[in-house]
C-alpha cells in the first residue's frame, strides 16, 4: 500500500516536472521570436501580442492538463482503494 | 466541517467533493446516473447573468454619447466583432453574439474561483442550509463535467454548420476524401484522421479550461491550508500567497475565456472552410 502511494506521489512529481519543461521550453522560444519581431516592427507589436496570448494558452493546455490530472493523484488518488 | 480536529488532507478531500447524488461515496470516471447539483446551480445562475447583462445593455442603449456602461459593453463587442470577422468567413450573425455569450459566460463561471474558498460554507450556514449542503464546489468550469459540456455544445455547433455549409452528402464526402485524397484505398485513413481530429479538437478544449481552474482552485485550498494552521507565520503566509495567487488568476481566468471564444470561433470557422 505505501508502495502504491510513494510511487503515485513519484508519478505526479515526472507529471508535473516534464511537462512544466517542455511548455517553458515552448513558451520561451516562442516569447523571444515575439520579442524580435517587436524589436523588427514595433508597428506589429499589439496585433502579434494578442496571438502571443492566444498561443501561450493553447501552449500552456497538455501541461496544466497534466498538472490537473498529477493534483488529481495526489488529492483524491484513484489507485488506493 | 467545523469540527475540532480537521487533518489537511481531510480539509482539502472535503473540498473537492462535489454537491451530487452520490453524497461522498467515490465516483468512478464514468458514471452517468450521478449529478453535480452545484456545477448545474451555478453554471445556469452564471448564464442567466451573463443574457440579464447584456440585456440591461441592450435596453439602455442610446446612439447619443454613450455612458460609461454602454462604451465597456461596445468595447466587448467590437473586440469579439473583429475577432470573429478575421476567423469566420461566412454569414456571421449568429456565430459572433454566441462568441460574446461564450466568452462572457465562460468568465463569469471562472470567476467564481475568486471567491473565498470558505465563504460558500458559511453563507449556507447563516442561511440555514449547512445539514442539506455538506460538500459545494462553487466553480462549474473546475468540474470536468461543466467544461466537457461546454466543449460538447462547441463539437454539435461544429458538426451543425459543416452540414449546414457543405450539405450532408458534401460533409460526408470531405470525412472520407480529406486530407489525403479521393482515392478509395484512402477512405478509412481519411475518416479515421477526421474521426481522431474531431474527438481531439473537443477534449482539448474541455480539458484545457478544467485543468487550468481545477489547478487554480486547488492551489487556493492548499494556500487556505496556511491560514488554518492558526500561526501567526501561516496568517501572513496565507494572506500574501493568497494575494499573489488571486491576481495571477484573474490573468489566467480571463486568458483562458478568452482562448475558449478564439478556438470555438476557430473550429466554426474551419467547419465554414471546404476543401
Amino acid at each position: 500500500m505505501e508502495s502504491v502511494v510513494g510511487f503515485v506521489a513519484l508519478a505526479a512529481g515526472l507529471i508535473i516536472g516534464l511537462g512544466a519543461a517542455g511548455a517553458c521550453i515552448g513558451i520561451g522560444i516562442m516569447g523571444s521570436r515575439f520579442l524580435e519581431a517587436s524589436a523588427r516592427q514595433p508597428e506589429l507589436m499589439n496585433t502579434l501580442q494578442t496571438k502571443m496570448f492566444l498561443l501561450v494558452g493553447l501552449i500552456d493546455a497538455a501541461f496544466i492538463i497534466g498538472t490537473g490530472i498529477a493534483l488529481w493523484y495526489t488529492t483524491a488518488n484513484p489507485f488506493v482503494s | 466541517m467545523a469540527s475540532g480536529n480537521q487533518t489537511s488532507s481531510e480539509y482539502v478531500n472535503h473540498h473537492l467533493l462535489h454537491l451530487s447524488n452520490a453524497g461522498d461515496m467515490p465516483v468512478g470516471l464514468f458514471a452517468p446516473s450521478i449529478m453535480n447539483f452545484d456545477t448545474l446551480f451555478w453554471s445556469l445562475a452564471m448564464g442567466l447573468l451573463t443574457i440579464f447583462l447584456f440585456w440591461l445593455a441592450a435596453r439602455k442603449a442610446t446612439s447619443g454619447v454613450p455612458g460609461r456602461f454602454q462604451c465597456a459593453i461596445e468595447m466587448l463587442v467590437e473586440m469579439v466583432e473583429d475577432q470573429s470577422k478575421n476567423i469566420v468567413h461566412g454569414d456571421r450573425t449568429f456565430v459572433a453574439p454566441l462568441a460574446l455569450t461564450v466568452f462572457v459566460w465562460v468568465f463569469f463561471m471562472n470567476a467564481l474561483d475568486l471567491l473565498p474558498v470558505d465563504l460558500p460554507h458559511f453563507v449556507f450556514a447563516a442561511l440555514g442550509l449547512g445539514d442539506l449542503i455538506h460538500y459545494h464546489r462553487i466553480v462549474p468550469t473546475a468540474d470536468l463535467n461543466g467544461t466537457m459540456g461546454l466543449a460538447l455544445g462547441v463539437f454539435a455547433l461544429m458538426m451543425f454548420y459543416s452540414v449546414k455549409i457543405k450539405g450532408l452528402l458534401g460533409f460526408c464526402k470531405e470525412l472520407v476524401c480529406a486530407p489525403f485524397g479521393a482515392h478509395p484505398a484512402l477512405w478509412v485513413f481519411n475518416l479515421g484522421l477526421n474521426i481522431i481530429e474531431f474527438v481531439a479538437k473537443t477534449f482539448s478544449i474541455g480539458m484545457r479550461l478544467f485543468g487550468n481552474m481545477y489547478a487554480g482552485e486547488l492551489i487556493f485550498v492548499l494556500i487556505a491550508l496556511l491560514g488554518g494552521s492558526a500561526t501567526i507565520l501561516g496568517f501572513v503566509g496565507h494572506v500574501f500567497a493568497g494575494t499573489v495567487w488571486a491576481i495571477f488568476h484573474i490573468l489566467i481566468i480571463t486568458l483562458q475565456a478568452f482562448i475558449f471564444m478564439m478556438l470555438t470561433l476557430v473550429y466554426i470557422g474551419q467547419a465554414h472552410e471546404s476543401h
